[in-house]
């Protein structure tokens, strides 16, 4: 993670790179890419016939490939994409390739702070992922479901650990898949096996399972919770606490931590469960009467309801939560702490809150262009294309990454501004 | 010469799912997980559809597979509830396993959930609900046949229908980019473009084995325009076999999966090929288990997209098809959805040449494959061709030289019943036929 208070927060707008410009030596240019702290620009280009490089800030890495997809600024603030000479697949970063070379490389993962990127990999049809350059020595019929700590000391994915003839459904049922960590599999078998998620120092690994057709339940470093449930969602570490999933019992859907209800099963639908830092606040998406979506805090429902209601959001202190609701017009509301702004948008993105908690900022689109907002009120300039905002350690102002005219620009608003 | 014993059975096929599945019974469980169904999964609905049949027989003549074995009553709708739903209401659930080896048979492979019968019944009694329930409580015994169960098993461990895994699929895109190119040159399939306008999404067969379809749509979508993305993750396959052998946990799962990979890119709709259980999973049935009383990302079939973009101008023809055509009119999409006349608009300006079959529109005969009945493997291909005799001699009658069948399953069928009757017809997805005629302005000298 880089140290943001060592960004340039001078207040004003300084453009970065005029793409139209940047575009005239290439076939094409392909999706812009910001930097988190905005001083970047960058893109996949297209120099000719099977001759791709990455262009940043006008300037192209020095190698070239014969394929490149997915360049991403990491938290850290490097660059990397997957790249292909034809023959094998590499990642990149900041124009470095890894050193060894694979069969494929895909689903690229940044740890907390970046440092550490991480990617699946197939590899003679055999499957695994590889850190930092380095493979995992066990590979797997299939694997799915890639994880790395939050960490980046480690990577975990559900994995099929015996081959499986076609059409062979008893073996199937009988449990062949289980989840590996750093490549070691679990000495547990089971017929599915979804989404293992980390504990945050990355020593304890959660998954959803399926124990047969009919019964799911949460194993954790391979032993199952007691209790059967006929459906579960991921579950997620609780800061200081248990492990909590939602759970599906009775025909409804709740909340357990380590097995034990801690939300009754009362809810239409319950998931995308988020804690507070210090794990003493726990809110969710729920659906308390059907085909009407809503936040619960500690239980206490937000009394505004959507069809539709995504990316929950607390602030790191738990005092507050964002998310966004959609209605029957297809249009979309910004909840904070149970209030609606009074803006509806033909999209909105996830909502940032400052360091302090105090503000809270979404990217949002009307008429097919693209604003911020701090608390409600929309920045004074619309854009082609903007990134999610960033706050200043102190909150006071926030980072606009936008395009505008085809000029990639960094603006640092103060909270007047908007 | 007694009388003629009409019956699943007198014809029932081996299947390792069926045979297995049974033996493993015992009636105790049987009668519980009937109970448990009746009682917690099923309501008013039901009841009432039990309760107000008269047995009127109107619904006979609505099935394909009534009407292909000569009007054997045990293939009627009304026969085949009673052959399953009604002796487990009677009973009380005290039925035996060779009672739900049979049901089983009825609902996976003798009923496509088509709901033509649904618009023939004087009450609206939708046998195909009836039949769902059948293959769910089916489902919770155990008892599906193997090839369909072996499709769940797929979608369940890599989200999609046809074991494609993660890396396959990305690479089949990158494959067929590739492949575009030597037509349009700077063609992309622009993959993981998170904000785009469109998520575009396919099912499970097309990367495995139809790959031409997903370089037809790139080429379409880049000649017309359009801001859209494809997901380089789980959530591209929209299809659903899970609904069909009864696994609505696991339908749910797939649904979640697909929505919010679509929410994850901040695409405003999805726009997806042409498939029709896939609609009717997005549409209709998997959306609707989550919780979600619509789809919470706009869903746009292939039908409709083709549709507007040449109301909009942005998809023209350039030379007409000339061989003459006919269009089958999948279930999910017409009877679910009421694409027909749109479907027909976009015919009609490709195809100069377009003869209807007879019934047609939401009248139309279903292609015996939909409901997840193809997905049922080799061991019930006769079972759906010779249950399909109408709809060859409904292909015949048009003396058209190409059939229009714009659903994968369809196609499927379709493709099985022109070659069992040796009917000498071309088979195409209408983006066969617009990608052969439309516009190109990219294209490569």
């Amino acid at each position: 993670m880089q140290d943001k208070s060592a960004w340039n927060w001078e207040p004003g707008k300084r453009v970065v790179l005029d793409t139209a410009k940047c575009k005239e030596g290439f076939e094409w240019l392909e999706e812009l890419q910001a930097s988190p702290d905005g001083e970047k620009c960058a893109a996949v280009v297209n120099l000719g016939e099977l001759e791709f490089s990455v262009c940043v800030n006008g300037e192209n890495w020095g190698n070239t490939y014969s394929r490149i997809w997915y360049p991403r600024f990491g938290p850290d603030g490097r660059l990397s994409a997957l790249c292909s000479d034809g023959m094998e697949w590499t990642v990149a970063v900041d124009d470095e390739p890894w050193e060894e070379g694979h069969g494929y490389l895909f689903n690229t993962k940044f740890s907390r702070d970046g440092s550490v990127i991480a990617v699946a990999l197939q590899d003679d049809m055999k499957y695994g992922m590889a850190k930092d350059g380095e493979a995992w020595e066990n590979l797997f019929d299939n694997a799915n479901n890639f994880a790395l700590s939050p960490t980046g000391n480690a990577t975990a994915a559900a994995v099929q650990v015996e081959p499986l003839d076609q059409a062979d459904i008893n073996k199937f049922q009988g449990g062949i898949f289980s989840v590996a960590v750093d490549g070691r599999a679990w000495d547990e078998r089971f017929v599915n096996v979804w989404t293992p998620v980390f504990d945050p120092a990355g020593e304890r690994v959660a998954a959803q399972v399926r124990k047969t057709l009919y019964d799911y339940t949460i194993a954790v470093d391979g032993k199952i919770w007691p209790g059967n449930y006929t459906c579960v969602w991921e579950p997620a570490f609780r800061p200081g606490g248990g492990i909590v999933a939602p759970v599906r019992s009775g025909g409804k859907w709740g909340l357990a931590e380590d097995d034990n209800l801690i939300w009754d099963a009362k809810y239409f639908q319950c998931w995308h469960q988020a804690f507070s830092a210090d794990g003493k606040v726990a809110a969710a998406i729920v659906s308390p009467k059907y085909g009407k979506f809503t936040v619960a805090v500690d239980k206490a429902e937000w009394g505004l309801y959507f069809p539709v209601v995504v990316d929950l959001v607390l602030s790191a202190c738990g005092s507050r939560a964002a998310a966004l609701g959609k209605d029957e017009d297809e249009m979309w509301t910004i909840m904070v702490d149970g209030a609606a702004w009074p803006g509806r948008y033909a999209r909105a993105w996830t909502p940032v809150f400052s360091p302090d908690a105090r503000r809270v900022a979404a990217k949002v689109e009307t008429n097919g262009k693209y604003t911020v907002l701090l608390d409600g009120r929309p920045f004074g300039q619309d854009f082609d294309q903007v990134w999610d905002p960033v706050f200043s350690p102190e909150g006071d102002k926030v980072l606009i990454r936008a395009v505008d005219n085809g000029q990639y620009c960094r603006i640092v608003a103060l909270t007047s501004e908007f | 010469m007694g009388a003629v014993e009409y019956g699943i059975q007198n014809r029932k096929v081996d299947d390792i799912g069926l045979i297995q599945g049974a033996a493993r019974l015992t009636p105790e469980r049987i009668q519980k997980t009937i109970q448990k169904v009746l009682a917690g999964e099923t309501g008013a609905k039901l009841k009432a559809y039990s309760e107000i049949c008269v047995r009127c027989g109107l619904c006979a003549e609505a099935c394909h597979f009534y009407m292909s074995h000569d009007g054997d009553p045990s293939y009627s709708p009304v026969g085949k509830v009673k052959q399953t739903m009604w002796v487990m209401l009677d009973k009380k659930g005290k039925v035996s396993p060779e009672f739900i080896y049979q049901a089983a048979q009825v609902a996976y492979t003798e009923c496509n959930l088509c709901k033509r019968c649904v618009q023939y019944c004087p009450f609206g009694i939708d046998t195909a609900y009836i039949m769902l329930v059948v293959r769910r409580i089916c489902h919770l015994l155990g008892v599906i046949p193997q090839y369909i169960q072996d499709t769940a098993h797929s979608h369940a461990s890599t989200m999609n229908q046809m074991w494609v895994k993660d890396d396959e699929w990305i690479d089949a895109l990158q494959w067929q980019e590739d492949e575009a190119r030597d037509e349009i040159p700077n063609l992309r399939i622009p993959l993981e473009k998170e904000g785009a306008e469109i998520m575009y999404s396919v099912i499970g067969p097309e990367p495995k084995f139809r790959t031409q379809l997903i370089m037809q749509a790139a080429v379409l979508m880049n000649e017309a325009g359009m801001d859209w993305t494809m997901p380089a993750t789980t959530g591209w396959d929209n299809s659903d076999m899970a609904m069909y052998t009864g696994d609505n946990e696991i339908m749910a799962r797939l649904k979640r999966d697909h929505f919010e990979c679509a929410q994850r890119l901040k695409v405003k709709r999805i726009v997806m090929g042409e498939c029709g259980h896939a609609f009717r999973s997005i549409y209709d049935m998997g959306n609707r288990a989550l919780a979600w009383r619509m789809h919470p990302v706009p869903v746009v079939h292939a039908l409709e997209f083709y549709w507007e973009l040449l109301r909009d101008g942005k998809l023209k023809v350039a030379k007409p098809f000339e061989k003459t055509v006919t269009l089958h009119d999948p279930c999910n999409v017409i009877r679910g959805r009421g694409l027909h006349e749109k479907a027909r608009e976009v015919v009609r300006a490709f195809c100069p040449n377009f003869i209807e079959m007879i019934p047609n529109r939401e009248h139309n005969y279903c292609c015996s494959a939909g409901g997840g009945v193809i997905n049922c493997g080799p061991p019930f291909k006769n079972v759906r061709v010779q249950g399909n005799r109408v709809k060859a001699e409904q292909l015949k009658a048009t003396g058209a030289e190409v059939c229009i069948s714009p659903c994968h399953n369809c196609h499927g069928g379709l493709e099985d019943i022109i070659h069992g009757y040796k009917l000498g017809m071309e088979l195409k997805f209408l983006i066969d036929i617009i990608y052969e005629c439309m516009e190109k302005p990219n294209a490569a000298e």
